[in-house]
């Protein structure tokens, strides 16, 4: 039983099959890592579950129900969020601003013209509370642009998570911060996802991370899937091992 | 050095209590102005109000949701034009019923020309506007049968708060008092209103589109209706400017629907600067001021503000309450 599953998708950019009719799924409650090359098509099969692209062929099923034509919010409330490579948040707003704001749109309460949002204590409460699980609660009154690299990494999922979603997708949590932030930031997150049992996909591109923390892993080559299989299923795969890690070592 | 902080909307002890405590002196101060300036200075200063409240309603677009309109001339000759039409036609005198139709006005044409702007951002949506306002401008010019064309269509002295007062006798006394004050409740009102509004859980969606529309989308805010939204509140607001500006001015003409008006509100606000609540306001009555003394000591009063708009961008381009606020934050840390 598997709560995401994509049929035969299919995403063209001009004459390259970005993704080139894959099956893909997600099960319930699992840490999956996606991994691939550079221009593999993780990214593109992302955006086409998550609902920033369209596919040109092919279905996309989350709790069995067709969501191929859904816009990005009847995603939303379906239960699937995500988090951008390059940090996407509300810059002018503070930490604490950026999940509440979240949490807001999620209750469906940002349709409120004539309520303070300051008077809503049970969404800031939760929006504290949310900063307080990612390790980000001394920097709930910072302006977003204004704090880390890594602190922002967490944010963003931590805003991600404010949706309070059945299937998170991560799109490399890790890049572009040191290699000693990378094992307190993927600690933080799999602590959060798995004491939750919500499942997430992850794209990552450090092997040390993938192996660490996955459940399952997915490898992409051209647009295809090239192998699927558990973290020592995927360790042993010579295909794998010779296309995308480069090694005849384990890692 | 810590990194800037901003609180916008979680709970802090009494931010819309601080709000309170800088404006009752200031509401204060303008209840008073017509008991001790001369009636000329209250009228100008009551032009200044009913300017402040459409750059109020402006800057929920430029200011909250990120886009620039160059159109706001539309909302406030529609405001205006109701008024004037419904004396015309229906001979209605009182201000609450100009100001329904005013509203009722602004609401058809905002929620029709913001269906057709809303899905455009940046440069697209400032020409988008402008057009649309220029639309307007020719039809009121050139349709003189019904709007007067060049010439315009005058607007008694109206009656207020439902006929309780007239507007018989002295006109410069009724305008420098009864009018002044009504229009200060509504300017009041205004205020109140944008505040909630502002500071309200769609006001913090405003703001998050602003910053980053992607990510907004992905925490659920549907754009596109924010955005339409934000348009027909923005354009409610100027279009009731426009109804209150016309009895003090006693006739409107095409001239307030043409595209260089839709400029002055964008001087206006980036004049009192358009990232703070209060920047609009100060910044329309510093320019109807700036403007009338401008227009009364030269011919070339367009040149002069031109000067003082590239000097402002250039020096100030917090505007003048932003940069107001960056001294006083200055002296406060410079305090031992």
């Amino acid at each position: 039983m598997s709560l995401l599953v994509t049929k035969d998708l299919v995403k063209w950019f001009g004459d390259t099959h970005a993704v080139d009719h894959v099956d893909f799924s997600v099960k319930p409650s699992e840490v999956l890592a996606l991994i691939g090359s550079n221009g593999a098509g993780k990214t593109t099969l992302v955006n086409l579950i998550s609902g920033l692209i369209r596919p040109d062929g092919g279905r996309i099923l989350f709790r069995d129900r067709d969501v191929t034509h859904q816009s990005v919010h009847g995603r939303i409330k379906a239960g699937i969020a995500r988090s951008f490579q390059l940090v996407n948040l509300f810059d002018q707003l503070t930490a604490l601003d950026n999940v509440a704001l979240t949490i807001f749109s999620r209750e469906g309460k940002t349709t409120h013209l004539a309520t303070f949002a300051s008077a809503d204590s049970a969404v800031w409460d939760e929006a504290s509370e949310i900063l307080r699980l990612f390790g980000l609660e001394a920097k709930a009154r910072m302006l977003a642009g204004g704090v880390s690299q890594g602190e922002r990494k967490l944010l963003d999922v931590a805003v991600a998570y404010a949706l309070r979603p059945k299937l998170l997708f991560l799109d490399e949590p890790t890049s572009g911060v040191s290699t000693r932030e990378k094992a307190p930031i993927m600690d933080t997150i799999t602590s959060v996802v798995r004491s939750t049992g919500i499942s997430a996909a992850i794209i990552e591109h450090d092997m040390d991370v993938v192996f660490n923390y996955s459940d399952r892993i997915v490898a992409m080559h051209q647009g295809t899937i090239l192998a699927d299989g558990t973290p020592d299923e995927i360790r042993r795969n010579e295909t794998v091992i010779t296309t995308l890690i480069g090694t005849t070592g384990a890692p | 050095m810590s990194a800037p902080t901003r609180v916008l909307g979680q709970p802090r002890a009494g931010s819309s209590s601080r709000a309170l405590l800088v404006a009752a002196p200031i509401a204060a101060l303008l209840a008073v102005v017509p008991l001790v300036v001369p009636p000329y200075g209250a009228i100008l200063l009551a032009y200044g109000l009913v300017m402040a409240i459409g750059a109020l309603g402006f800057n929920l677009l430029l200011g909250y949701t990120g886009l620039l309109s160059f159109g706001h001339s539309a909302y406030f000759g529609v405001g205006a034009y109701s008024v004037a039409l419904m004396v015309k036609y229906l001979r209605v005198g009182s201000m609450e019923l100009f100001l329904l139709g005013a509203i009722v006005g602004s609401v058809i044409v905002t929620a029709v020309f913001g269906i057709v702007c809303v899905r455009y951002t940046r440069i697209f949506f400032g020409i988008l506007t402008l057009a649309l306002s220029q639309v307007l401008w020719s039809l009121a010019f050139k349709f003189f049968w019904v709007t007067g064309g060049t010439d315009g269509l005058r607007v008694p002295t109206p009656s207020l708060f439902g006929g309780l007062v007239t507007g018989a006798g002295d006109k410069t006394v009724f305008m420098s008092h009864a009018y002044y004050y009504y229009v200060l409740i509504l300017f009041g009102a205004c205020v109140a209103l944008m505040w909630v509004i502002v500071n309200s859980p769609f006001g913090m969606a405003l703001q998050a589109i602003r910053d980053n529309e992607t990510r907004a989308e992905f925490v659920g805010v549907r754009i596109w209706r924010y955005r339409w939204v934000a348009f027909l509140v923005s354009g409610v607001f100027t279009g009731l400017a426009g109804a209150l500006w016309v009895p003090l001015n006693g006739l409107t003409t095409p001239d307030i629907m043409h595209w260089t008006f839709s400029g002055e509100l964008v001087f206006m606000t980036v004049l009192g600067g358009f990232r703070s609540f209060a920047g609009p306001v100060v910044g329309a009555i510093v320019f109807n001021y700036l403007k009338t003394y401008a227009v009364g000591y030269t011919v070339y009063w367009q040149l002069v503000l031109g000067v003082v708009l590239v000097t402002l961008v250039l020096s100030l381009p917090t505007g003048i309450v932003g940069s107001a606020e960056k001294l006083l934050a200055r002296f406060q840390r410079s305090r031992p």
